[in-house]
């Protein structure tokens, strides 16, 4: 559900969590994407950060240059004038994956679960087009939904304290790329040698909140 | 670069990184501010030998760092007391010094606090990686080379033509800060308190809370009696951004303080540090006991006030 109006809940002295909706949904997201870009283009005195989530955005301002009462008023003017217009086109990346084997060590355990073959389990994560809803975790990392349900498992119940650079994981209704390695604890079904971030380039992080993202299944070549 | 090489890294200790104040404008991509987490230690290193304050550091933790002076330059070490010394005589904290070429500066232990900074005239030389000198340690960029310093590692400095004139500057001594365990942190609620139990919330403000051996720059971990939430709430929520301060309770109900290295979470943030006591956190040591205090928010506004009207009395002594 979109919120008519942003509510607003602080995080300390110096941030503010701004709620435009509360569920996982592309038209929260939407509103979070055109109230980040609005914020961008006319910045408001003394904020210094703005982080987008799936449904909010936390913006970290300092209050010795603006009051919170007036930030929060200055927001809400900004989310009463945003129209669907603003958006920039949605760039759409397809993304090579090898799926199973030591790629994707979850594949076979994934299929188990959910009482299909790895073959299906290729299909229905290859035959959506997902939406980047934002990018956490670590630099770069796409959050990205929706899953087909028929594809929703649960993260694994221990983590691994390291998952490989370019790992595929699922976990609910999500789906994700790891940019480096790091912990993690979703189902890793493939690997990509793509570079989702590289802090030299003008936009580090290949990928965007609001981007679409298709994988395609890549045969590994028979040595 | 024309930086000169200034310091020798004859062992890192148990953790040095090149650290500014941090990096700020990238978290739509993930990129968490990182930085020192001890900023006012650095403001007040870097101002006492003349640098701009947001000039990078080096950050050292605990224990271990030993460094060899390569050419006369003024320093400062601020923050936690490691016991530095200089040569074989301990190198009084808070204020300038000329190092001489061929001493060397050794931080041998903890005496009070848990970071140390070493600031240099002229700032440490790295290059800036979206706006910042500090080291991003999740995705190794940022800082020296995007890791911890290494034994053999050169770092450079900007020469200052008169930076001897910052030689034999002090930090007003009243207002050198007190890192000591009992810790009260003063927080404001929220953003999602009112999703605990009036006993959880109770628990919060009224608990000691010994901080665990896993904690690390990425948060401060506390062990104590069990926050509880709301009954039918699930143990996270949708992820969110998120910043240093912010104080997350997991599944356990055993509080995590959100340092630096994270731009996004889904946990509960029952409340949030003060900006004022911020700088506290990179001081506080495994081992050490927590508590919280509850302030209004024009509390914790006045606090910063107060802080920054300090600050800004010490640059006005700097001039005179």
């Amino acid at each position: 559900m979109v919120h008519a109006l942003p509510r607003f809940r602080p995080m300390g002295d110096r941030s503010l969590l701004v709620e435009l909706g509360d569920t996982i949904s592309p038209d929260v997201n939407r509103r979070v994407q055109q109230l980040m870009l609005q914020l961008q283009q006319a910045p408001l005195p003394g904020v210094r950060e703005i982080a987008p989530g799936y449904r909010s955005l936390l913006v970290v301002y300092d209050p010795l240059t603006i009051a919170a009462a007036e930030l929060m008023e200055r927001i809400a003017e900004a989310a009463a004038q945003q129209g669907l217009a603003g958006l920039p086109q949605a760039k759409l990346l397809t993304v090579p994956v090898f799926y199973g084997g030591d790629y994707g060590p979850d594949l076979e355990g994934v299929a188990g679960h959910l009482g299909i073959s790895s073959d299906e389990v290729i299909r229905l994560h290859t035959e959506t087009v997902y939406r980047v809803y934002m990018i956490g975790f670590t630099p770069g990392y796409p959050y990205m939904g929706e899953l087909p349900a028929a594809l929703a498992v649960p993260r694994r119940s221990t983590p691994r304290t390291r998952v490989p650079k370019g790992s595929v994981g699922i976990a609910q209704r999500q789906t994700g790329i790891y940019p480096v390695e790091s912990p993690g604890g979703w189902q890793i079904i493939g690997w990509t040698p793509i570079e989702l971030f590289d802090p030299s380039r003008q936009l580090p992080s290949l990928l965007e909140m609001g981007d679409r993202v298709k994988f395609e299944a890549v045969r590994q070549v028979e040595i | 670069m024309a930086g000169v090489n200034t310091f020798e890294v004859l062992s890192p200790g148990i953790m040095s990184t090149v650290q500014d104040l941090g990096r700020f404008g990238c978290a739509r991509y993930g990129v968490a501010a990182s930085g020192a987490l001890d900023g006012f230690a650095v403001r007040v290193g870097n101002l006492l030998v003349g640098n701009d304050e947001r000039a990078a550091v080096v950050e050292t933790t605990l224990m271990g760092l030993r460094i060899k002076v390569l050419r006369d330059a003024v320093v400062a070490v601020t923050g936690g007391d490691l016991q530095p010394r200089k040569g074989s005589e301990p190198l009084p904290m808070w204020r300038s010094h000329l190092a001489r070429e061929g001493e060397t500066i050794v931080f041998s232990g903890p005496g009070s606090g848990f970071r140390a900074y070493l600031a240099v005239a002229g700032g440490i030389q790295a290059a800036a990686v979206m706006g910042s000198r500090s080291t991003n340690l999740s995705s190794g960029f940022g800082g020296f080379e995007g890791r911890p310093l290494r034994k053999g590692d050169i770092l450079a400095a900007e020469p200052v033509k008169d930076a001897i004139r910052f030689a034999d500057k002090a930090f007003t001594p009243e207002a050198v800060p007190v890192y000591s365990s009992p810790w009260r942190l003063r927080v404001v609620w929220g953003p999602q308190d009112d999703h605990f139990s009036e006993e959880g919330k109770h628990t919060f403000v009224t608990a000691a809370f010994t901080v665990s051996p896993d904690s690390d720059r990425t948060g401060i971990r506390l062990k104590g009696p069990v926050v509880t939430r709301k009954p039918g709430m699930e143990e996270s929520i949708i992820s969110e951004g998120i910043l240093s301060g912010a104080i997350q309770v997991p599944g356990d109900g055993q509080p995590i303080i959100i340092l630096g290295e994270t731009a996004s979470g889904g946990y509960r943030k029952i409340a949030t540090v003060i900006s004022a006591d911020l700088p506290l956190l990179g001081q506080i040591t495994p081992g050490d006991e927590v508590a919280f205090d509850a302030v209004s928010m024009e509390e914790a506004v006045q606090a910063l006030r107060g802080m920054e009207n300090q600050m800004d009395k010490f640059k006005r002594s700097l001039k005179q």
